[in-house]
């Protein structure tokens, strides 16, 4: 208990040093990140020490980081900030929105100059094939195959609002990632997806645009959210940027940041520099975000192991409470992980650190660990059980010298399967901006960059073969030889 | 000595042993006997304090057994089952240890002890170091007893000790047992289903049927005085007996 303590309080100790320089973050798709990092480069050249946490989950997420002072500022869109920050029914006018955003403490830059709506994008030939144009030729079409995004699947500018004002009757309707959504798009196997106006990946994979002849999207021009107590200086540095960015420019740099991966070359772009190519120390980079991974995994199983074996010993004895604390441990395993850290990240301890990542991480971990020991202990027959007592060992010692050893090949093998998932679920950190390996493994899916997501891939799956082999050996210290013995 | 003073257990809503009182004398050995069921056991576990009575009292040499004193006084009983009940995780020697290392009896003692009790029942020394898993039943049931008897207890509880045994080396642990029985001197209660081990055990038998005591005395007692019906079907249904 008091090393996982201390971690955390080394864990704050990092996130308060930090928030000394600017921190700036970027939503998990191409353009956010080359917004992000045109931001950084802008107000570095102003003398300001600035670090970019790259690809943060979504809109939820980066809101309550800016809100709880884990992040300055990030790009946003004016639509995504009546819609789905502000909620309101009735169009804003800019100021209106200002008003709004200052309540909240957050300031919004001039707009960037360029409209990324959403757009419904399909391949130009089975366009043609169809007779399709614009979204009202979609009503002819209800057997289309349509693959949007859970995020447009679900906003109030989405696909149900866009369905009911086009009279859409479409029947295949399901969520798809954005990245995929296009490999899928390609090999047929959807005819429709939604897409950003600005998304390079239009001219890339021969999309057209279907004409929004209704005008059903709003506009989503783009913009920086700030905190109010951000430097005034730096404020002035972003507002500089402002009316900068035409959707011709804005869809270059992006084709730009997926054609040589690098998101910094595409912000060198827009100040009018040759992309230099950052050293590609990419064994360095490997490291570091295995060297993270195994931190982030590292501490939170070791809280789970803590404070997951006396739950496990306590949920060993049948009763409310031991009904209660596997119910919980199993409910929380159900909680997808990017809703987790939604549910976590404006909590007033946690933010966009470690300490949110390690803490889900350590509550994904406990159901194997507290469930097994909670078994393991429960399949010890009774005639063992009553010979301990009997003997007139004390409850402690009949834990400690008979019962805890017997059921140790059940418990190590419940922390093993924590271990070997937490290294997959690890990945899970790169979506709040901490790292890992799972950075590589997102930036990659929405590059649609099979070696940048091979990248952490291939190390997480190392990782947790050698977690395995780590703890195949482990057996044979901690198992009693007596346990092991085949006859 | 053990006393039941008007003990009687329940569980839930069954009643496993209905208002009793049985003395068991000191240096004497008392065997329960009855089909499944009929409260044998539960009187062993009411003894060693592994259940509560629901009425009544036991007393273990006068003392009421209680919480506080619980852990006391199973130190001083012996307790074999009938699978032996042996920790998987230790060796032969570890098993029969265990209490006395957690004690913190001194090293030189309890190897002292370790090879009288090898000696006792018959256990080959080099056999010490093995696991459970490496015995052999007769073996198994050796161990549970040098475990049982390793604090050298004054009272000494066996519930089937020899049920799960072939034929063979059932009659000869018998013998062993009977010996050892003689040269301790124990109070010994054993809990078994065949009379024909009960005779050649027992100083007292006690029969039971449906949680309450039918006849206690001797095998003739029960074969020439029978207290009712059942005892007759009890000892015709073990058949063979007419040898003894």
């Amino acid at each position: 208990m008091k090393s996982a303590a201390l971690l955390l309080t080394i864990f704050t100790f990092c996130s308060t040093a930090q928030s000394q320089q600017i921190l700036i973050g970027s939503k998990k798709f191409t353009e956010s990140y080359v917004l992000g990092e045109i931001a950084k480069t802008a107000l570095q050249r102003a003398g300001f020490t600035v670090e970019h946490k790259p690809g943060m989950g979504g809109t939820i997420i980066l809101w309550q980081a800016l809100r709880g002072r884990g992040i300055s500022l990030y790009p946003e869109y004016t639509g995504t900030i009546a819609e789905e920050i502000l909620k309101t029914k009735q169009p804003l006018s800019t100021d209106g929105m200002r008003a709004l955003l200052r309540q909240e403490g957050v300031g919004m830059t001039g707009e960037l100059g360029f409209n990324n709506t959403y757009a419904l994008v399909m391949r130009r030939n089975r366009a043609a094939e169809l007779g399709i144009q614009k979204i009202s030729d979609l009503r002819n079409h209800p057997e289309l195959n349509i693959g949007v995004t859970h995020e447009f699947l679900d906003r109030q500018d989405g696909w149900a609002p866009l369905s009911a004002r086009y009279g859409l009757q479409t029947r295949n309707v399901r969520g798809i990632d954005h990245a995929l959504g296009y490999a899928a798009l390609a090999a047929g196997s959807i005819d429709l997806k939604d897409a950003y106006s600005t998304d390079a990946k239009i001219a890339e994979n021969d999309l057209i645009v279907l004409n929004d002849d209704l005008h059903f999207f709003p506009q989503y021009k783009a913009v920086f959210l700030y905190r109010l107590d951000l430097d005034q200086r730096a404020v002035a540095t972003l507002e500089k940027l402002a009316g900068t960015l035409d959707e011709t420019r804005m869809t270059r740099l992006n084709a730009e940041a997926e054609r040589t991966k690098n998101y910094a070359s595409a912000a060198a772009l827009y100040f009018g520099e040759k992309p230099k190519g950052e050293a590609a120390d990419l064994a360095g980079k490997i490291g570091r975000w295995t060297w993270r991974h195994l931190e982030l995994v590292g501490t939170s199983l070791l809280l789970a192991i803590v404070i997951g074996i006396p739950l496990g010993i306590r949920a060993g004895r049948p009763g409310p409470v031991s009904d209660f604390i596997l119910a919980a441990t199993g409910v929380i395993q159900t909680i997808p992980s990017l809703a987790l850290l939604a549910l976590l990240v404006p909590l007033p301890f946690f933010g966009i650190s470690p300490v949110t990542a390690i803490f889900a991480l350590f509550l994904y971990s406990l159901l194997p660990i507290v469930r097994n020991t909670a078994t393991g202990l429960q399949d010890i027959p009774t005639a063992v059980r009553e010979s301990a007592a009997a003997l007139g060992l004390e409850p402690q010692a009949q834990l400690w010298k008979v019962f805890l050893p017997l059921a140790s090949r059940t418990i190590l093998a419940g922390v093993k399967t924590s271990a070997i998932i937490n290294v997959g679920t690890a990945t899970l950190a790169a979506l709040i901006g901490v790292g890992g390996l799972g950075e590589p493994i997102i930036s990659g899916l929405n590059l649609n960059d099979y070696s940048t997501i091979l990248q952490g891939a291939i190390p997480a799956a190392v990782l947790a073969l050698l977690v395995q082999f780590v703890f195949d050996e482990l057996d044979r210290l901690i198992i009693p030889r007596g346990l092991r013995l085949k006859l | 000595m053990i006393e039941l003073e008007s003990v009687s257990r329940k569980f839930g809503g069954t009643t496993a042993l209905h208002e009793t009182d049985l003395c068991f004398a000191a240096g004497r050995t008392t065997v329960l006997i009855g089909p499944s069921g009929c409260g044998k056991s539960t009187i062993l576990r009411l003894i060693i304090g592994l259940l509560e009575p629901t009425t009544g009292m036991v007393k273990i040499e006068g003392q009421p057994v209680s919480a506080s004193n619980v852990l006391s006084l199973r130190r001083r009983i012996g307790y074999v089952i009938q699978e032996g009940g042996l920790f998987a995780h230790l060796t032969a020697a570890q098993n029969v240890l265990l209490m006395a290392k957690h004690l913190n009896q001194p090293a030189g003692q309890m190897q002292t002890r370790l090879r009288e009790l090898c000696e006792l029942s018959h256990f080959p020394e080099n056999a010490l170091t093995r696991y459970p898993v490496e015995l052999s039943g007769g073996q198994r049931q050796r161990v549970s007893l040098m475990r049982a008897l390793m604090l050298q207890p004054s009272v000494l509880l066996l519930d089937e000790p020899l049920g799960a045994l072939d034929p063979m080396v059932r009659a000869r642990l018998q013998d062993e047992l009977k010996e050892i029985f003689q040269r301790l001197q124990q109070t010994i209660v054993l809990v078994t289903h065949d009379m024909a081990e009960a005779a050649f055990f027992a100083d007292l038998i006690v029969l039971l049927n449906e949680g309450r005591v039918v006849q206690s005395g001797t095998l003739d007692d029960l074969r020439v005085r029978p207290s009712s019906g059942f005892v007759r079907d009890f000892l015709h249904a073990q058949r063979g007996l007419a040898a003894i």
